[in-house]
C-alpha cells in the first residue's frame, strides 16, 4: 500500500517537472529577445543554484565563493575556444575537471584541519577573491579587459555550441532540466542518504559507519565541477569573459538566491527561487537606472534575501506545496534547524 | 633603503591599529552573540561618509568626526541589531550568514542610492600634511586615526574588563543561560554589544576617511578584510583582533613595496586561506563554532 501511494506520488512529481519544463520550451519559442535572454540567464543560474544547493541544502557545506567554479568553467571554456578553436564541449569538460579537482583540494585541505561551518564559507569567499584578482592580473588572459568571444554568426552549429539566442535559451533549459532532476536523483541515491545524513548529525553518521570525511570533499567537488559547467555556458552567453563580473561576489550571489529564495535542499526550489529572485533583480536593476538610483537592485536582492530567511525559513516552495497539498513534500526536503553550540 | 622600509613598517603599523579597530568590532559582536556580521564593511563606509561630509561641511578636526560617527553609528547598531538582527539569534549559522548578506547588499544598495558609484576624494587638509620623527616621514592623518583607535582599544578593553555591563558581557559572551538564570539582561547586553561593535568600524571609517576616498565599493573590501584580520588573530579574541590588524597592516604594507599592486590587494585573501588551513583558530582564538 506505502509502495503503490510512493509511486502515485513519484509519478505526479515527476509529471509536475515534466509539465513545467514542456512549458518553458513553449514559451522559448514564442517569446521575444528580452524575455529570451532573461530566462536563459534564470536558468542557468537554476543550474548554478542546483549545484549550489547539493553542496549546502543536502551535503551541510557552505560556499559563498561560488564564483571561483564559475569563473574556471567559463575560463576554461574561453581560453580553449578563442585562444585554440577547441569546441566548448572539451572546455566544459575541462573546466568541470579542474573545478572538481580545486574544490575537492579546497575541501580536502579544510575538512582534514577540521576548517568547517562559517570558517568554510570564509574560506570559499577568500579563495574567490584571491582567484578573481590573479585572473585580473594575468595578462595571457586578458586581465581586467578580459576575453571576447567572436561574434556568433546566428547559424546553429552544434559542434561548436555556437548559435542565436533562441539555441542559447534550449541549452539553458536542458541544463536546468538536467539540473532539477539530477537533484531528485541523487537525493533519493545511496549518496543522498549519506549526504544528508551527514549534514544533520556528522558524528551520528559516522557512528554508523560514514566516511563522513571522503563524503564532504565528494559532495564539494561535485557540486564544484557542475557549478563550472554552469560558469561555461555563461560565458558562452554573455559572449565576454571579465574577472569582476564572471568571479566576483555578485555571481556567488545570484547562485545562492535561487536555492535560499526557492527552497534549500529541494529538486524543484533553485527554479521557483531564480525564477522569482532573477526577474526581479533585473525589474529593480531597470527601474533604479530610469530614477537615477543606482543601488536600487541590490537594495531589492537584500531585502529579499532577508524578508525570505525571516518569514519562509524553508523558502518559497514548500510553502506553495504545503498550501496545495498537491505533492508530498518528503521529510529530507527541509534543513533541520542545526543545533547551537552552548559552551 | 634602510629608512624606506622603516617608513613602510611604520606606516603599516599606523593603519594596523585602525584594522585592528575594525576587527575588534566584529569579533566583540561574534564573541557575545556568536554571530557572524557579514555587514560589517558596510558599516566602515558609512562611518567614511560621516568622516568625509562633517569634515566637508563644518571642517571639524577628525578626532571630533569619529566621535560623531561613535555616537551615530552606535544607535544605528543598537537598532539594526533590536529590530533585526535579534531575530536570527539563535538560527543556524548558514541562514544568519545569509541575513547579513542581504543586510550587507542592502546597505551598499543604499550607499550607492545616496552617493552614487563615483568616489570622492576627500576634502581634509590633514592628508596632505607629514610628520618626521628622525628618519621616519609619517602621514599626520595616520598618526592621528592610529592613536585615537589605539587609545580607543585600550579604553574598550578597560571597559569591559572593569565595568559593571563589561562583567555581563563577558558573562553573556561564556554562557548565554547562565546569564539568563542569574538575571543579565540579554537582548539589551546583545543590543548594546552590537551598537559598541558597530561603532568600532564607523569610527574607524570616520578615521580613515582623510586616506581613502569614500566610494560605496569599498565596503566588500573592507568587510573581508576584518574577516581577515580577525581570523588572524582567532575569532573571539580581544588581543588576537589588535595583533591581527598589526600583522595585516604591516604584511600589506610590505606587499605594496615588495610586489605590485594587485598582490597587496590579493594578499589578506592569499594570508586568509594559509591561515584557515593551517591554523584555522588563528593565534589566540580557541572557540569552535
Amino acid at each position: 500500500m506505502q509502495r503503490t501511494s510512493d509511486q502515485a506520488s513519484d509519478i505526479k512529481r515527476w509529471g509536475a517537472g515534466a509539465l513545467v519544463f514542456a512549458a518553458l520550451a513553449v514559451v522559448g519559442g514564442m517569446s521575444n529577445a528580452y524575455v529570451i535572454s532573461l530566462l536563459t540567464i534564470v536558468l542557468l543560474l537554476t543550474f548554478m543554484g542546483q549545484s549550489w544547493n547539493l553542496m549546502l541544502g543536502i551535503g551541510g557545506q557552505l560556499s559563498i565563493g561560488h564564483a571561483l567554479f564559475v569563473g574556471i568553467g567559463a575560463y576554461a571554456v574561453a581560453i580553449l575556444n578563442i585562444k585554440y578553436g577547441v569546441t566548448p564541449w572539451i572546455g566544459l569538460l575541462l573546466g568541470a575537471v579542474i573545478a572538481g579537482f580545486v574544490g575537492a583540494v579546497l575541501a580536502w585541505l579544510s575538512f582534514r584541519f577540521e576548517v568547517r561551518g562559517i570558517y568554510f564559507a570564509l574560506l570559499t569567499i577568500a579563495a574567490a577573491e584571491f582567484a578573481r584578482i590573479m585572473f585580473g592580473g594575468w595578462d595571457y588572459v586578458g586581465g581586467m579587459q578580459g576575453l571576447f568571444y567572436q561574434a556568433p554568426s546566428g547559424a546553429i552549429d552544434l559542434g561548436m555550441l555556437r548559435g542565436d539566442a533562441r539555441f542559447y535559451y534550449f541549452v539553458a533549459l536542458a541544463l536546468a532540466a538536467i539540473g532539477v532532476a539530477g537533484t531528485e536523483l541523487i537525493s533519493r541515491s545511496y549518496w543522498g542518504y549519506v549526504w544528508r545524513a551527514m549534514r544533520d548529525d556528522d558524528e551520528a553518521a559516522r557512528a554508523l559507519g560514514v566516511r563522513t570525511f571522503r563524503h564532504k570533499v565528494l559532495v564539494v567537488s561535485i557540486s564544484a565541477a557542475t557549478a563550472a559547467i554552469g560558469g561555461g555556458v555563461l560565458g558562452l552567453v554573455q559572449g565576454a569573459i571579465f574577472p569582476d563580473s564572471i568571479m566576483g561576489m555578485a555571481i556567488s550571489v545570484d547562485v545562492l538566491i535561487g536555492p535560499v529564495v526557492g527552497g534549500l535542499g529541494t529538486a524543484f526550489g533553485p527554479l521557483v527561487g531564480s525564477m522569482a529572485a532573477i526577474p526581479l533583480h533585473h525589474a529593480m536593476g531597470a527601474l533604479g537606472d530610469a530614477l537615477g538610483l543606482p543601488g536600487l537592485n541590490s537594495v531589492a536582492y537584500g531585502a529579499v534575501l532577508i524578508l525570505v530567511v525571516w518569514f519562509l525559513p524553508d523558502g518559497i516552495w514548500p510553502s506553495i506545496v504545503r498550501l496545495y497539498g498537491a505533492i508530498q513534500l518528503p521529510a529530507r526536503g527541509r534543513i533541520p534547524q542545526l543545533r547551537k553550540v552552548e559552551e | 633603503m634602510l629608512s624606506l622600509w622603516l617608513n613602510v613598517i611604520a606606516g603599516g603599523v599606523l593603519i594596523g591599529l585602525v584594522y585592528g579597530l575594525v576587527a575588534l568590532g566584529l569579533t566583540i559582536i561574534f564573541g557575545v552573540m556568536r554571530v557572524v556580521n557579514f555587514a560589517h564593511g558596510e558599516m566602515v563606509v558609512f562611518g567614511i561618509y560621516i568622516g568625509y561630509w562633517t569634515v566637508r561641511i563644518w571642517d571639524v578636526p577628525i578626532v571630533l568626526a569619529a566621535a560623531i560617527a561613535a555616537v551615530v553609528m552606535f544607535v544605528f547598531g543598537y537598532l539594526l541589531e533590536t529590530l533585526v538582527v535579534k531575530r536570527f539569534v539563535n538560527r543556524p549559522h548558514h541562514y544568519q550568514f545569509i541575513v547579513f548578506i542581504g543586510l550587507s547588499l542592502l546597505f551598499s544598495g543604499v550607499l550607492l542610492m545616496s552617493f552614487g558609484p563615483d568616489p570622492r576624494p576627500t576634502a581634509s587638509q590633514l592628508s596632505f600634511q607629514t610628520v618626521s620623527v628622525g628618519p621616519l616621514t609619517l602621514d599626520w592623518a595616520r598618526i592621528q586615526a592610529a592613536a585615537t583607535a589605539g587609545l580607543l582599544i585600550a579604553a574598550l578593553g578597560a571597559y569591559l574588563k572593569y565595568s559593571a555591563f563589561g562583567r555581563s558581557l563577558r558573562g553573556a559572551a561564556n554562557n548565554r543561560l547562565g546569564g539568563l538564570v542569574v538575571g543579565l539582561n540579554i537582548p539589551r547586553v546583545y543590543a548594546v554589544t552590537f551598537g559598541i561593535g558597530t561603532a568600532c568600524a564607523g569610527v574607524a571609517g570616520a578615521l580613515i576617511s582623510p586616506l581613502f576616498d569614500a566610494q560605496p565599493y569599498l565596503a566588500v573590501d573592507f568587510t573581508l578584510l576584518a574577516f581577515v584580520t580577525v581570523i588572524v588573530g582567532g575569532l573571539g579574541s580581544f588581543g588576537g583582533a589588535l595583533l591581527g590588524g598589526l600583522t595585516i597592516g604591516v604584511a600589506e604594507a610590505i606587499a605594496a613595496l615588495m610586489f605590485t599592486p594587485s598582490m597587496k590587494t590579493a594578499l589578506p585573501y592569499a594570508l586568509l586561506i594559509i591561515i584557515l588551513i593551517f591554523r584555522p583558530r588563528g593565534f589566540f582564538g580557541a572557540k569552535d563554532i
